[in-house]
């Protein structure tokens, strides 16, 4: 690859954010446009920046290579995340959710169930508990964009991070949210025009659909037998039933990323971001289809890169990348694609992780300026964009200090542990905000306290993946996780918090008094 | 099915493809549909409103 060609599209691509950025700090004039970009989003920009700040780098290349190691069972999660995060999370939430933010005037998602509840406290615990776990989340975002500018253009890992990290906060404290889905949008178009062409290449290459499949297929027998040992039966096979590699592709994945995302505070926000609901109908199409190129044809390939790779070197995928996963789809793109495309790829990627990473430092900035500060200092003399920004600011030093500090065993599981929390925490008195009158504000209080709580200790002291490296477990009892019993070791921590989360809810709703029926009212109106 | 045996794979594609197409049936059946009334113009919209007819009359 040429470097100077790659620096010359890099500048080129970097120039077209700038420029959008620009275009969202000239417009942002009020808070309204900084927290909300002004209510008046067009449905299409509106659904490729919930599309793009969906779908991560790490869903590309983790997620990609993952289907390289274990095969098509991952489609569940496309379908999931195409059904549940676009299609029942815009027509079952993201219109209810508009008309309810509206008549409240709340700016954020802890401020829509703060003024939903009629509670501060519950925009306050809300706000810190994504100002506090976001940066986990931001910080895998952050190092994996680092990282990869680090390898392609040669450079010091740590002026990789600053640069990249620069750019980045720039256009967000500028620009605010329109800055954000402006370039979201961009950014969205780039990742779909590339997933899109290079699906139909890879098909092209390995001599169409059916053959690609059957010569898929054809390698059942090939699978390793540790991975055999796991429930792993082929690639164009679901796991075995009740298998290691079963119980985590249903719950951990598919359930716990396929329905967490309803919960996520950067998602929901955008739904307050368009004027009416005719403009979020308009937009599921975008956001679907969006959704089905950049995951389900990521998904496909990486499966079917073990087609390429064995016809081209007699290895499967995972041992022509030397077992690391997150290096199957990247060397895919430079064995089997023309060189031009390898240029506009690493574009695609560098998009997916700065659309991702742009909303995490909004939504941080807003969560810890406008639900936390604000709300606890109401008399600090600046206005709610200027909170914000030093917001951001502040949780943009967060990210990069627990990117340089935390071991990359907890870093690496930063997006589940956000999903997990957000989902197990929020999910539950969400719902019931928008359907279920008869809530309290109690027992939304109480939901959003076990749900956290009930997460943060199945994360320390029953699911393996979290509780080995944060080592807390093994601190006080002396094993890596209290259930040594198959297969709750392995079982997301979502599968546990949530029940707790939606138990407490429906309990204290039934022994505390209801709201008054003049704000359901106000609410609904 | 198109060089996938197994059923749970399959139908993972076609709910996929489904789930899109309902996406696309939802939208375009309710493209100009909404819950709320549409806000007015803004005060710049009938402006513009204004200054269009003016050009017209003139042409």
């Amino acid at each position: 690859m040429n470097t100077f060609t790659l620096g010359l599209v890099v500048i080129l691509y970097l120039l077209l954010i700038a420029y959008l950025g620009y275009v969202g700090y000239r417009k942002t004039k009020t808070t309204k446009d900084y927290l909300l970009a002004g209510r008046d989003s067009h449905p299409f920009i509106m659904a490729m920046s919930y599309g793009a700040t969906f779908i991560s780098t790490s869903a590309i290349v983790g997620f990609g290579g993952m289907a390289g190691k274990f095969g098509m069972g991952l489609i569940w999660l496309v379908f999931l995340n195409i059904f549940i995060g676009i299609f029942i999370a815009f027509v079952f939430f993201g219109r209810i959710t508009r008309r309810v933010g509206l008549n409240l005037d709340a700016h954020t998602f802890p401020e829509f169930l703060g003024n939903r509840f009629q509670s501060k406290a519950i925009q306050i615990i809300s706000g810190l508990i994504i100002f506090v776990a976001m940066p986990l989340y931001a910080a895998v975002v952050l190092i994996g964009g680092a990282r990869f500018i680090e390898s392609i253009f040669q450079i010091d890992f740590t002026m990789a991070l600053i640069f990249f990290t620069l750019v980045m906060a720039s256009y967000v404290i500028a620009g605010g949210l329109k800055g954000v889905m402006y370039t979201d949008a961009a950014q969205g178009t780039i990742m779909f025009v590339c997933l899109f062409f290079l699906l139909v290449f890879s098909y092209f290459k390995l001599g169409g659909v059916s053959s690609a499949h059957q010569a898929l297929t054809n390698m059942a027998g090939m699978v390793p037998t540790d991975l055999a040992a796991q429930g792993h039966l082929g690639w164009t096979a679901f796991p075995k039933i009740n298998s290691a590699w079963w119980w985590i592709l249903t719950t951990n994945i598919i359930l716990g990323v396929g329905i967490g995302v309803l919960a996520q505070p950067q998602l929901v926000v955008r739904f307050m971001t368009v004027k009416s609901s005719r403009e979020l109908n308009r937009a599921v199409m975008t956001g679907g289809i969006f959704i089905f190129v950049s995951t389900g044809f990521v998904y496909t390939i990486g499966a079917l890169s073990n087609v390429f790779f064995y016809s081209e070197t007699g290895k499967l995928a995972l041992d022509a990348v030397g077992g690391n996963v997150d290096k199957i789809i990247p060397e895919y793109i430079n064995k089997a694609m023309p060189e031009w495309f390898i240029y506009l790829f690493m574009i695609a990627l560098l998009s997916a992780g700065m659309s991702t990473l742009s909303s995490q430092f909004h939504t941080m900035g807003s969560a810890i300026g406008r639900d936390v500060i604000e709300k606890i200092f109401p008399r600090t003399g600046l206005n709610t964009m200027m909170i914000a920004r030093l917001g951001i600011v502040f949780g943009v030093v967060i990210s990069l200090l627990i990117g340089y500090q935390l071991p990359m065993g907890i870093i690496a599981r930063g997006t589940a542990i956000f999903f997990g929390i957000c989902a197990a925490t929020f999910l539950p008195a969400y719902i019931a905000s928008l359907y279920w009158k008869r809530v309290t504000r109690s027992a939304a209080l109480w939901s959003i306290v076990s749900g956290l709580a009930t997460s943060v200790f199945a994360l320390a002291f029953l699911h393996k993946s979290e509780s080995l490296p944060l080592g807390i477990c093994k601190a006080l009892f002396g094993k890596d996780f209290l259930i040594d019993k198959f297969p709750w070791m392995i079982i997301d921590p979502l599968m546990v918090a949530l029940p707790v989360s939606v138990f407490v809810l429906i309990l204290v709703t039934f022994v505390s008094r209801p709201p008054e029926k003049e704000f359901l009212d106000k609410c609904f109106k | 099915m198109l060089g996938i045996p197994d059923p749970a794979i399959w139908l993972g594609y076609l709910l996929a493809i489904l789930s899109v197409a309902a996406c696309i049936v939802y939208s375009v059946r309710y493209w100009n549909k909404s819950d709320d009334p549409l806000p007015d113009p803004s005060e710049k919209e009938k402006n513009w409103e204004k200054v269009e007819e003016k050009i017209n009359e003139m042409l």
